[in-house]
């Protein structure tokens, strides 16, 4: 039979690494194949060959049984091959209607016909269910409709086999649920789409089939009815995955961080605390679950002194450091792995090096009357990537030329080195590949057995799940119950997540 | 010697230096077109800077407040600010260091230089201070703020030496000696040029940035606010006060690129009806030199000589020396356009792989 694509042996060479080596990628007409591997695993590389941003150095692509050379993108456009970005590639100030049809406009008598345009978009948006308003502008819409845009403009193009690069990462539990459908309603339109993810979920509940690349080497084809999660997960890491578990005996010490009556407002002056109560003990991960928007990162900047608490106090080590100087808290004992790790966490341009002195660079040894000690610094850096595992060419590289997975160590090294009474860790682990997040699970459950306090915040369950010894549920900016982990489901989180109690009543 | 010598990225030494090149044949070929020799023009620039002693001290004398002016522009870019301002904290750097020579003339040479000094670096730094402190609380855009404080400085010192330092030839008197860098012996040493001890406050200058930027905490904290105030915060430092520190050091480059002009150049000050272009030139140092010190030498050595020889060009080869201002425009946009070159060459390696 032919394949919708077909990408045979494969060879891309960069100076000093080959990116692809003898792949072969084999997509059937209306199927959803998932494109798996570890971050810098070659799976970028790939999709660039048939999009036609790369020349492979070895061969051959065919399209629906055709060989064909793919010189550009136009090529690869012309061969019914859509790209769905990571990073949208939209203009905030059109429409939704004005972004899609962008570089091939409708026109009527040498001029736009932008009435034939909201017509076209509008049937095809209805086509495939995708719910969109052409009129609206793409800044007023949410990610996942923006999303939605990227996927009509390749369509809008006459694109039959879709390529999504890691659509999941920006979007919300319930997005991902709706892009899935939207996809399975795209392959039952006969196109046919390959999908480009590090997520274990996503494969089983929209995928066919499964190519499993490591190192720039094709691993194996695998029918998702064929394989289980474990297996997929050794196959990609390439040996059997450890699973970390918080295996350690609940043992709660001294209260560490002491939350009381906190009221904090938000960027709009609005009450986004509300008379907040909380307290992490040594010794214990304290996972906070709830919905995205609920207070939790307006929590956590209150804690670290980067936003004024109106009413309430916040004790760490019974040291009062409310409304505090940041640096004053982080040396009473704060350590944070913040959400944004490119924008809070890490100075990109700085080096590796550079990075992990950070909130010490000041202190002894790194630093004596006002002048810093480079090769103490440097030292330190050293000892710090090989004991984190930090994949760099050196500590002076750049942080930014680092991958996510990466980068998060150097934060994770940083925090955790500074062995801090209280870590705060925020989604720890978003957009991280399978080895990483084993990585930084096990560094979270290391720091709870020394002692230390840890406040987990996440909006994936299973991790809360998986880590925490108590579960504190957030809705509204309170904390509406906490709940043992092992007497617990996610249903039942879910419903308070929700903002309902058990027993069905409205809190 | 090898260890510094690795570090060195040569794809970045490859803009500035092709810059140079094009923007010096494009100069020729301008020439050539109007008329002119252009193998005569720049062997006159040469031979003049490099044979002869007062061409060659005049290129070191202009290369003083080029410097001053490029550190300036560099010290703020590396800590994330543009400072537009150079030329406004130069001027006022030069009125106060001539102002506190005159006013304090029976002052002995030890306390009356470095006093003199002193209040040139001062008066840059409070003209760099106002802007930092209108970005760290108020949120003003320093580019914006640094070029109206360009007028007021313009207009300020005009305004202060009619009405109180004025004598006649509208300028201010000459200052004492006793505030002088001015030197016979490097007069003599140059055939009369005008070069003066301000060269030892300049390399002072590279020296600093250098040192401030990178061997320092407060040029850790300075730098990493520049590349990511977001990351800086969320570390503990103070992002506002770095932000205004950054730009009164920037202001005291300045200061003293004026105050070497005031004590070291002319002696007196000028009402200036114009900018004196200095503070923007800075910027074309700072921009050709990648915001390096080192680079600021270099690009500073570059400027000054193309403008000191130009005037033996004009004289020897008949060329007008606006033809140098058309030069060192062509080199910054070069620089400027940087990513052509990159790519011109990207294409030229891959087509001799093949």
């Amino acid at each position: 039979m032919s394949y919708a694509i077909e990408m045979r042996n494969i060879r891309k060479e960069f100076p000093g690494i080959v990116a692809n080596d003898d792949i072969t990628l084999q997509v059937q007409e209306g199927e959803i194949h998932a494109l798996f591997g570890e971050n810098g695993a070659g799976k970028s590389t790939l999709m660039n060959v048939l999009f036609g941003l790369y020349q492979p150095d070895q061969g051959e692509i065919y399209v629906h049984g055709k060989k064909e050379l793919i010189n550009d993108p136009n090529d690869a456009a012309r061969l019914g091959i859509g790209m769905v970005h990571q990073h949208f590639m939209l203009i905030d100030k059109f429409t939704v209607a004005e972004n899609i049809i962008l570089g091939r406009e409708p026109k009527k008598h040498g001029v736009l016909d932008m009435a034939k345009a909201v017509k076209i978009v509008k049937k095809l948006s209805e086509k495939y269910g995708l719910d969109v308003d052409p009129n609206q502008k793409v800044e007023d819409i949410t990610v996942g409709m923006q999303q939605r845009v990227e996927i009509l403009k390749t369509l809008y193009r006459g694109s039959d086999i879709l390529i999504f690069d890691e659509p999941t990462a920006v979007l919300t539990p319930i997005e991902i649920k709706e892009l899935i459908e939207i996809m399975k309603r795209l392959v039952g339109e006969g196109k046919s789409i390959i999908l480009i993810t590090h997520k274990l979920k996503e494969i089983f509940e929209a995928c066919d089939r499964c190519t499993v690349i490591r190192r720039g080497r094709n691993i194996d084809t695998v029918a998702i009815t064929d394989t289980n999660p474990n297996d997929l997960a050794s196959m990609m890491v390439g040996r059997k995955v450890n699973i970390q578990v918080n295996d350690a005996p609940y043992d709660p010490k001294e209260k560490v961080l002491e939350i009381e009556h906190l009221n904090v407002l938000d960027s709009r002056k609005v009450d986004v605390i509300k008379d907040l109560n909380l307290t992490v003990h040594g010794g214990e991960i304290l996972g906070i679950a709830g919905v995205d928007g609920n207070g939790q990162t307006e929590l956590i900047e209150a804690i670290a002194g980067l936003r004024k608490v109106k009413d309430g106090s916040i004790k760490i080590n019974n040291d009062d450091v409310t409304n505090q100087k940041t640096r004053k808290i982080i040396e009473a004992g704060l350590g944070y792995i913040p959400e944004d790790r490119q924008k809070h966490g890490l100075v990109l341009d700085f080096s590796v090096g550079e990075n992990m002195v950070l909130q010490t660079y000041y202190k002894k040894p790194y630093a004596q009357a006002g002048i810093l000690h480079n090769k103490v610094i440097t030292k330190k850096a050293k000892q710090l990537i090989q004991e984190f595992d930090v994949r760099t060419p050196s500590e002076r590289t750049l942080a930014r030329s680092l991958s996510g997975g990466n980068q998060q160590k150097v934060i994770v090294a940083r925090e955790v080195d500074r062995s801090p009474q209280l870590l705060i860790a925020a989604q720890p682990t978003r957009g991280l590949d399978i080895g990483a997040i084993e990585f930084i699970h096990g560094k979270l459950i290391e720091e709870k057995k020394k002692g230390k306090a840890v406040l987990l915040v996440s909006f994936e369950l299973d991790e809360i799940l998986h880590l925490s010894d108590r579960i504190a549920v957030i809705y509204e900016g309170h904390i509406i119950d906490i709940v043992d982990p092992k007497k617990t489901d996610e249903n039942e989180l879910g419903l308070l997540m929700a903002g309902r109690k058990k027993g069905g009543s409205e809190a | 010697m090898s260890r510094i010598l690795k570090k060195i990225n040569w794809m970045t030494l490859l803009i500035p230096v092709v810059s140079v090149i094009l923007g010096l044949l494009c100069g020729a070929v301008i020439m050539l077109i109007i008329g002119y020799n252009p193998v005569l023009a720049y062997q006159s620039i040469v031979e003049s800077i490099f044979l002869q002693p007062y061409y060659g001290g005049e290129t070191i004398r202009a290369m003083i407040p080029l410097m001053l002016a490029g550190i300036a522009v560099a010290f703020a870019f590396r800590t994330g600010l543009f400072n537009i301002g150079v030329e406004g904290q130069l001027l006022v750097g030069w009125f106060a260091s001539v102002a506190c020579a005159i006013c304090f003339d029976h002052l002995p040479k030890v306390i009356l230089l470095p006093m003199s000094i002193t209040a040139g670096g001062a008066a840059g730094a409070l003209w760099g201070f106002i802007p930092g402190l209108l970005k760290a609380r108020f949120k003003v855009h320093e580019v914006i703020s640094t070029i109206m404080m360009n007028y007021i400085a313009l207009y300020t010192t005009a305004y202060l030496i009619k009405n109180f330092l004025y004598t006649e030839g509208e300028r201010t008197p000459t200052i004492p000696a006793a505030a002088s860098l001015a030197s016979t012996f490097l007069a003599d040493l140059t055939q009369g040029s005008r070069l003066h001890w301000g060269f030892v406050v300049a390399i002072i200058a590279v020296f600093a940035m250098w040192f401030g930027l990178w061997k320092t905490t407060k040029g850790y904290e300075l730098r990493a606010v520049g590349f990511s105030p977001d990351a800086s915060k969320y570390a503990g430092m103070n992002v506002s006060r770095n932000i205004m520190l950054s730009l009164t050091f920037s202001g005291i480059f300045a200061g003293l690129g004026g105050a070497m002009e005031g004590l070291g150049t002319y002696q007196y000050m000028t009402i200036n009806s114009a900018f004196t272009g200095i503070g923007f030139n800075g910027i074309a140092v700072a921009l050709l030199g990648l915001n390096t010190p080192l680079g600021v030498v270099l690009s500073g050595a570059l400027f000054a000589g193309l403008q000191t020889g130009g005037m033996t060009m004009q004289s020897e080869a008949g060329v007008p020396v606006e033809l140098i201002q058309i030069i060192i425009a062509l080199i910054i946009f070069f620089v400027g356009s940087g990513y052509v070159i990159k790519w011109a060459f990207g294409r030229l390696s891959r087509k001799g792989h093949k």
